[in-house]
């Protein structure tokens, strides 16, 4: 490779390009990476490769898990590009190299519906500049004025002088151009990639078994370890009797990793060394919380709901209790949303291999870099050394995201293993279903009044719930305050002039973490359903109630008519169907859903359509935001029927699939989605869609059956799916 | 004991009780069909025997002994089979965990129903996609079959 050549955009973007083997390669550092901290300039990040044969190689750097981005992040490099998209194919960032090179590609984790909202800019720049060398080369080599070059579906053309050209031929050439001082963006109506709803790049593999899952590592002379957690969270080992285990077939050792904290059986085939696993009697150290149940939970929740003071919202305004002293009418209610578990369908797993100077690994993480560290942190070795292979996902839905319990466990296996054993450790669904990083219990109360004319006067608001970056990540909170934990009370599409709201730490001995759209997935279930028992009181149609609270906020508005259209709103509904409607604004989209359903005497309900509307700004595959509209209802309808993690005896009763329920394909109510981007900003699409379906439902319960249902799931209620 | 696995014969040397599941992904290196919750709730881990959809996570290897196994390395060898061109055409997979499984399952609803009610589909595809892909699984379905999508046309 050439020194690379360095540039500085306007936008602090420093631009890197690099002669590849009759080609090229441009990356550009990112804006709070390490390296662009430091002011270097020497290392190399590659984003996009223009090779001789023509074909362009665009790198992706997150995780593709279901969500589509490894199709969708590349459309917006290609489009800037003005390649043709069937020349591109894309590949992972080696993680490894990026640890090498001071971090240079940036975030690599998959979360919080980020991939395109944070990585368009820099994305499509890279595009731009590659597509600005390969004109300033053609320009050269044809003598003509730059900007009289026309590029499109991968082919640089003048045409004035007839001149015609692949990107390969010129790719030698612009390597040598100076990286340009700056890059115009295109206007998105000239768009061609963007927007397109390209078939995703991983699809094919997913249809005749070669896609490659973490569970999938193969290597020759490879163990399998099962293991064992102390059922009461954070319990260790005291003793066990392995003495009939130990005979069985193919077992290789049994022994404890991490101070107690598991107990592992290794042996020559996974299911053998689960199967002993299963005759091992374990006394564990339950250190204390032998007695923490769901009730003991929710009644220390409930003291934090009434306790008088919490940590407030940054948005409170004017005096709340003033105002709603003067009101009409004061309602007021509590609601209560369970732990629940992510139970991707890919069980939690990681493949090690230990060698003299290297450790590979193989594990589906939304979190390479986290994952990678984990294995270096737990074989105490330097980052450099460990190589981390990209595997697909089968789901992460934020289990895999940060949370590297199962990768250092492997490690800790493979450490105790003779030098060069790979050793792939899986945990059983109950495992995982025990293990989890729950989505934390909430208790919410809201109290508002209404004036004489049916508006809002005065809002107070309470969140108790746990706080996963306290928890889990060990951040301090400012002041006691979690914003994630408050995500749809901290900005509320409502114009309301007095509010008052805070939050309350809850923290108990259950781990807690990000669980797909996070504060969104049970704030809207007490907000949304709020709202429509203010409408109520206020004898008004929960529809209009809303837009009249929403003149100031056009963006909520416009999802919320789009939807409201779509099911047509203003006709009655068939005789004995209900309609609920709610709207939500999470992670840079607006999302809103109306549910119709009919519920007989017996509690069985029947949803007949879903609406599900987005606006993320930008649509980049439309296609897939579908999908994932579709994904994200299926998700909510599963939590709101029968999501619940129990605790009893400080462990958790819920195991498998029979007792812990997802929604089956029979169950799948008519959808339609509505895409409605106004442009001008970049939202997310994976979480977004759950927000208002939650809502939506139990306000349409409510319209069917006059029961509000203030906690969940909907099974504790009497109620069924139809 | 002798395993006949997508038309090949294979000699393996195990339990008779080690769940067919775990032999089709680590004795004989096939990784397509998929572990999920292992006590046949998911239908991640199906194939067929005789044809028949069977959860291998919860079926003995020696209860399959002499029979046909079929898993999704042997539906076709290019992925030309028409479910999965449906798969594709309609986009269905999101993480893809789940959908060997589905594809066997819904491989095995066609040949013995070429036109399946949505009934017929409700009744068999019984497997669990935790990514929520059932709409798209459903109209994939309804192409091979060349049936109408009516459940659909709200
Ligand atoms: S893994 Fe066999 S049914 Fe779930
Ligand atoms: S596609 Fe992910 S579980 Fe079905």
């Amino acid at each position: 490779m050439n020194k690379p050549a360095t540039n500085l955009s306007r936008r602090k973007f420093l631009i890197t390009s690099t002669a590849i083997s009759g080609g090229f390669a441009l990356g550009l550092q990112i804006p709070g990476t390490s390296a662009q901290q430091e002011g270097q300039g020497n290392n190399i990040n590659i984003w996009v490769e223009i090779h001789a044969d023509d074909a362009v190689t665009i790198k992706y750097a997150r995780t593709e898990m279901g969500q589509g981005s490894l199709t969708s992040a590349p459309q917006l490099v290609a489009d800037e590009l003005d390649a043709d998209w069937n020349q591109v194919t894309i590949e992972y960032v080696d993680v490894n190299e990026h640890i090498r090179n001071d971090r240079q590609w940036g975030a690599m984790v998959t979360v919080g519906s980020q991939t395109i909202r944070l990585s368009q800019d820099y994305l499509r720049r890279a595009g731009a500049s590659a597509r600005a060398m390969l004109v300033a080369a053609a320009a050269q080599a044809w003598d003509v004025p730059a900007e009289e070059i026309a590029v499109a579906n991968g082919t640089i053309s003048h045409e004035a002088s007839g001149h015609r050209s692949g990107f390969g031929a010129m790719a030698e050439l612009a390597a040598t151009m100076p990286v340009p001082e700056t890059v115009n963006l295109k206007d998105p109506a000239d768009w061609h990639i963007i927007g397109q709803p390209f078939p995703r790049v991983d699809i094919p593999a997913s249809v005749d078994g070669s896609q490659v899952y973490g569970i999938d590592a193969e290597l020759p002379g490879m163990v399998y370890a099962a293991v064992a957690q102390c059922p009461v969270f954070g319990g260790t080992v005291r003793s066990f009797d392995a003495s009939r285990a130990r005979d069985r077939r193919g077992i290789i050792d049994i022994f404890g990793i991490d101070d107690g904290l598991a107990l592992v059986v290794v042996a020559d085939n996974w299911w053998r060394a689960k199967q002993a696993l299963d005759e091992i009697s374990i006394d564990w150290d339950t250190k204390g919380n032998e007695n923490v149940s769901n009730e003991s939970i929710k009644a220390f929740f409930q003291k934090n709901l009434d306790a008088p003071d919490g940590a407030p919202m940054p948005n409170n305004a004017g005096d709340a209790d003033a105002a709603i002293a003067e009101a009409d009418q004061v309602i007021e209610a509590d609601y209560y949303t369970p732990y629940l578990s992510h139970s991707p369908m890919e069980p939690m797993g990681a493949t090690v291999h230990i060698q003299e100077d290297r450790v590979d690994v193989w594990t589906s993480t939304q979190a390479p870099v986290a994952s990678l560290t984990s294995v270096a942190e737990a074989l105490g070795i330097p980052e450099e050394d460990v190589y981390l292979h990209r595997v697909q996902a089968g789901g992460g839905f934020g289990r895999r995201g940060g949370s590297t319990d199962y990768s250092r466990q492997a490690a800790l296996v493979a450490q105790a293993m003779p030098l060069g054993t790979p050793v792939k450790l899986l945990w059983t669904r109950e495992e995982d279903m025990q293990h989890d990083f729950y989505r934390p219990l909430a208790m919410y109360r809201i109290k508002a009044g209404l004036d004489a004319d049916g508006y809002i006067k005065g809002w107070r608001a309470r969140v108790a719930s746990g706080s996963i970056l306290n928890q889990m990540r060990g951040v301090p909170l400012s002041n006691g305050f979690d914003g994630i934990s408050c995500e749809g009370f901290t900005r509320l599409p409502y114009q309301i002039e007095d509010q008052f709201q805070d939050f309350r730490q809850c923290a108990t001995h259950v781990p807690l973490g990000f669980w797909r759209t996070v504060g969104w997935s049970q704030t809207p279930f007490a907000r949304e359903q709020f709202i429509d028992e203010l409408a109520a009181a206020a004898g008004e149609d929960p529809y209009y109630f809303r837009l009249k609270h929403m003149a100031e906020d056009e963006l909520s508005r416009h999802i919320l008519e789009k939807v409201a259209e779509a099911i047509g709103w203003d006709e009655a509904p068939p005789k004995g169907h209900f309609r609920g409607i709610a709207t939500t604004e999470p992670y840079g989209s607006f999302t809103a859903a109306v549910v119709e359903l009919s519920v007989n005497d017996a509690g069985v309900i029947n949803i007949h359509r879903v609406i599900q509307g987005i606006d993320p700004g930008h649509v980049v595959n439309p296609d897939n935001v579908k999908a994932q509209l579709e994904g994200a209802t299926v998700w909510a309808i599963s939590a709101a029927m029968w999501g619940e993690i129990t605790i009893e005896e400080g462990r958790v009763q819920e195991s498998n699939f029979h007792n812990y329920r997802l929604m089956r394909l029979a169950e799948m109510p008519v959808m339609e989605t509505v895409l409605a981007p106004t442009g001008g900003f970049w939202g997310g699409v994976g979480e977004p869609g759950q927000a208002p379906i939650l809502p939506a439902l139990c306000n349409a319960i409510y319209a069917a059956t006059g029961t509000r249902v203030r906690s969940l799931p909907l099974q504790h209620h009497g109620f069924t799916l139809a | 004991m002798e395993l006949h696995v997508n038309n090949s014969t294979y000699e393996v040397d195990v339990e008779p009780e080690m769940p067919l599941l775990w032999v089709i992904r680590d004795i004989l290196n096939l990784k397509g069909t998929k572990f999920a919750c292992g006590i046949a709730q998911c239908g991640a881990c199906t194939v067929h025997i005789d044809g028949e959809p069977v959860r291998s996570c919860s079926y003995p290897v020696f209860a399959a002994e002499g029979k046909l196994i079929t898993t999704i390395e042997g539906l076709s060898a290019d992925a030309s089979h028409p479910v999965q061109q449906a798969w594709i055409k309609h986009q269905v997979p999101q993480c893809g965990y789940c959908q060997s499984g589905q594809i066997m399952a819904a491989v095995s609803l066609l040949n013995k129903k070429p036109r399946p009610t949505d009934a017929d589909i409700n009744a068999a595809m019984t497997n669990i996609c935790r990514c929520g892909t059932y709409k798209r699984i459903r109209d994939a379905i309804h192409d091979v079959a060349g049936s109408n999508a009516e459940f659909y046309q709200a």
